[in-house]
């Protein structure tokens, strides 16, 4: 797998929406992480030459699979882990040997670390008491972080009387009620239902852009991470795999990994025969030709995975050039409501799947026809192969 | 359309009952099966637990010696009204039946009893019991103040009233420094046999002490053991059992040979020139408290590391996330999490110690016996059971006491025993 993007500059869309929310200037980033490495073992690293900064104001996630390392950035950055090597600065002063408790970052924890000894209210009031604030004025940023979160009546509850939804909330306003200008979040919806993790994400959300705050948000949900992301650093094996806005990650993934690990996506083995323009063609296993995008397709005689997404598959044959239109087989329909998802057999795959918008030609897609599906050559990218 | 919800509702109400009855069945059957497994042990307790402390809480009131050897004796002694000096009929009452016991030789429990509250009472029944004529030379009032002179005086016989009693409050009263005077009032007993109330300060005292000392070596213990990876944590965990392995007799023994005057702690010491004399370490409290801690340290660090174990570290974390110093955040999360293991660590270490017997005996001084030497010592030696049963119910009382101070403070549900 190539590592790509490294050090990818903010998308321009992110640093303008940043620069707008907290109108500071964006010349230098709020966090950088500097050739940071992290091993536990001396042998592997977990974390392998991590080179990012992120914008003041911005809502960056790192997505990744469980071991890939999203969760030890964070986790360097709270400073509860150590890099073996590399600097992490935040506002441009290094804090690589600073302890937790003195970078002023919230953080709300997977399971959220509510202290269960003591009310909600107590919860919140918690870094503001150990900041020595004067009582009056902690009584009235917990009432008002209550009433950010909506809970404004359950100061008086434990966190075993709340719901999971409920607790999720306090572990927010907790995180939030310093003032911090960083806010840490690892897998803050993973606890919750399919239901109340949607209506989570907008809300946190709401809050991110109501306060400005920077936040690094770490899931492996990718719907999470498209959902609510400024921009997206896709982690894995230790390698930021591509960093970039949700559009370009979901539309434009640079290799393999970020193709599949993003959203449905439909593969095809081929061997690249000629390159041109940005443009190349491909050999499939079974002999036809194939126009794409040539991503990280170079030079002919390369072997090379095509990607293309369920959505960008049409039907209707044209003569264009830049089109490429290939046989196929229906094995199975999905019936779903608003759409119709097709199995296919093409070329020598099995399971590439197509989303039909629902209409009343749809009757025609049925078991065992015959089809011809097409896309154009810009939503076909010729990725590393797989 | 009303045609067709009546039958609906006569059905449903019939189902409902039936519904209520197969339930009611499934329950029995549940409640029959619990009763089932709980039983064996439920009535090893009752035949070996609670019987035995009932009749330790029953021998401490008993006073049935006079009653059993001269049962008309303790008829007529209860119905006098016990001012001045019996009426005749109490004499003779009394001189049959003194005769009758010397013949059949069953006086001793009975001077046993009397020598508790009047000291020169054993010598004075026997000698009257031999010297006693078999007719009264003419009343026995006379007769029997003629043989000894202690039938002529009101104090015997108030003593000899209060031991025709069923029950008795003497041995509890003498297990805090209390009696009853000749008029029947508790007082104070004269300072120099009033000892009892200072062995249960000293035992409740040797019990604080060992506990918090536990406490304070526990601790930190149960921390690291509670925060290793499990591999590691469960070795040292066996090493924290180890001292089980071996008999109480047989480790008290050897603290004894570490602690002793020429033992290897006090050569260490003079060989580094730390001391020139040999300390006292051994025979005194300074033992008692060495060899207790050890003895009892597992007792404080399960528990402790049972509920540690399950505190998340992001507790801890968060705390110092949001700004709390790694003082403050122990102080303020990681403790108040650790109470209910504090609370049954504590309390199991305190109430072994408090009971402890062997340890004291064989590793302090005079003045370091606890209450359970002296139950010890009326049951062995003296086959005082009156007084030992009541120096053990004082004790059950004073902890219970403490026990329910406790959970007045802390709350029941504040302890967690693993």
């Amino acid at each position: 797998m190539s590592q790509t993007d490294l050090s990818a500059a903010p998308g321009g869309t992110a640093q303008n929406a940043s620069s707008q929310a907290t109108g500071q200037s964006v010349s230098s980033p709020h966090v950088e992480f500097i050739d940071v490495r992290k091993t536990y073992d001396g042998e592997t690293l977990v974390v392998k030459n991590l080179n990012l900064e992120i914008q003041r104001g911005e809502f960056l996630t790192l997505l990744g699979p469980s071991g890939s390392g999203k969760t030890t950035s964070l986790m360097m950055l709270a400073g509860f882990e150590v890099p073996t090597s590399g600097d992490i600065r935040l506002a441009g002063r290094s804090i690589a040997r600073l302890p937790p408790h003195r970078r002023d970052i919230g953080m709300v924890f997977q399971n959220y670390a509510l202290f269960p000894h003591m009310t909600v209210a107590e919860n919140l009031a918690f870094p503001l008491s150990v900041r020595k604030m004067p009582k009056a004025e902690i009584g009235e940023r917990v009432a008002k972080a209550l009433g950010m979160v909506h809970l404004s009546q359950l100061g008086g509850r434990r966190p075993a009387e709340l719901s999971g939804g409920q607790q999720q909330r306090v572990a927010l306003a907790r995180a939030l009620v310093f003032d911090p200008q960083l806010v840490l979040m690892d897998e803050p919806l993973g606890a919750l239902d399919k239901q109340l993790r949607e209506h989570m994400q907008l809300e946190i959300k709401h809050i991110h852009e109501s306060l400005g705050v920077t936040v690094v948000y770490v899931t492996h949900d990718q719907t999470e991470a498209l959902t609510m992301s400024d921009r997206i650093a896709v982690f894995n094996n230790g390698i930021i795999q591509q960093i970039d806005l949700p559009d370009r990650i979901y539309q434009q993934p640079c290799n393999s990994f970020v193709a599949n690990f993003i959203g449905e996506n439909n593969r095809l083995n081929g061997i690249v025969r000629e390159v041109s323009g940005g443009i190349c063609r491909v050999e499939l296993k079974t002999g036809q030709s194939v126009f794409a995008a040539a991503v990280a397709a170079h030079e002919p005689g390369q072997p090379t995975t095509l990607s293309i997404r369920p959505e960008r598959i049409g039907f209707q044959p044209t003569q264009d050039e830049a089109v490429t239109s290939l046989e196929a087989r229906v094995l199975e329909r999905i019936y779903l409501g608003d759409h119709l998802r097709l199995r296919l057999a093409v070329a020598d795959a099995e399971d590439f799947m197509v989303k039909v918008p629902f209409a009343d030609s749809a009757e025609a897609f049925q078991t065992g026809h015959a089809v011809s599906v097409c896309w154009a050559a810009k939503d076909c990218r010729a990725l590393d192969p797989v | 359309m009303t045609a067709p919800t009546v039958p609906r509702d006569s059905s449903l109400q019939a189902s409902s009952g039936g519904l209520k009855a197969e339930l009611r069945r499934t329950q029995r059957r549940r409640k029959l099966e619990a009763v089932a497994l709980v039983a064996p042990l439920f009535l090893f307790l009752a035949v070996f637990f609670l019987a035995p402390i009932a009749a330790m809480l029953f021998r401490s009131l008993d006073n049935s010696e006079l009653p059993s050897a001269m049962p008309r004796t303790a008829e007529v002694l209860r119905a006098w009204d016990g001012a001045g000096l019996p009426p005749e009929p109490v004499f003779a009452t009394f001189a049959s039946e003194l005769a009758a016991g010397q013949k059949a030789r069953n006086l001793a429990g009975v001077a046993k009893r009397l020598t508790y509250e009047l000291p020169n009472m054993r010598s004075a029944l026997f000698a009257t019991a031999r010297a006693l004529p078999e007719q009264p030379d003419g009343t026995w009032q006379k007769t029997l103040t003629g043989a000894n002179a202690v039938w002529g005086e009101p104090a015997t016989w108030a003593v000899m009233r209060r031991a025709a009693a069923p029950f008795t409050p003497l041995y509890l009263l003498a297990a805090v420094d209390r009696e009853m005077d000749a008029n029947g009032n508790i007082v104070s007993v004269a300072p120099d046999r009033a000892i009892y109330v200072d062995i249960f300060i000293r035992t409740f005292w040797i019990a604080i002490v060992v506990t918090v000392v536990c406490l304070f070596l526990g601790y930190p213990l149960a921390y690291k053991l509670a925060s290793l990876p499990p591999r590691i944590a469960n070795l040292l965990m066996i090493l924290v059992l180890l001292p089980f392995w071996t008999s109480i007799l047989v480790r008290t023994g050897a603290w004894v040979v570490l602690l002793q005057r020429e033992g290897p702690i006090n050569e260490t010491l003079q060989t580094l020139g730390l001391i020139t004399e040999p300390l006292q370490l051994v025979y005194n409290r300074v033992g008692v408290y060495v060899a207790m801690v050890h003895i009892l340290l597992p007792f404080m660090i399960l528990p402790l590391y049972s509920v540690m174990k399950g505190i998340s570290p992001a507790y801890v974390r968060a705390a110092t996330s949001l700004g709390a110093t790694p003082f403050t955040a122990f102080r303020r999360v990681y403790l108040p999490q650790t109470v209910p293991g504090i609370g049954a660590g504590g309390l199991l270490v305190f109430i072994l110690g408090v009971g402890y017997y062997i340890t004291p005996a064989l590793v302090g001084g005079a003045g370091d016996q606890m209450v359970s030497y002296f139950v010890a010592f009326f049951t062995n030696q003296t086959i005082n059971w009156g007084m030992a049963a009541a120096l053990g119910s004082v004790l059950l009382v004073a902890t219970l006491v403490l026990y329910w101070i406790y959970a007045k403070l802390v709350g029941v549900d504040g302890m967690k025993m693993g």
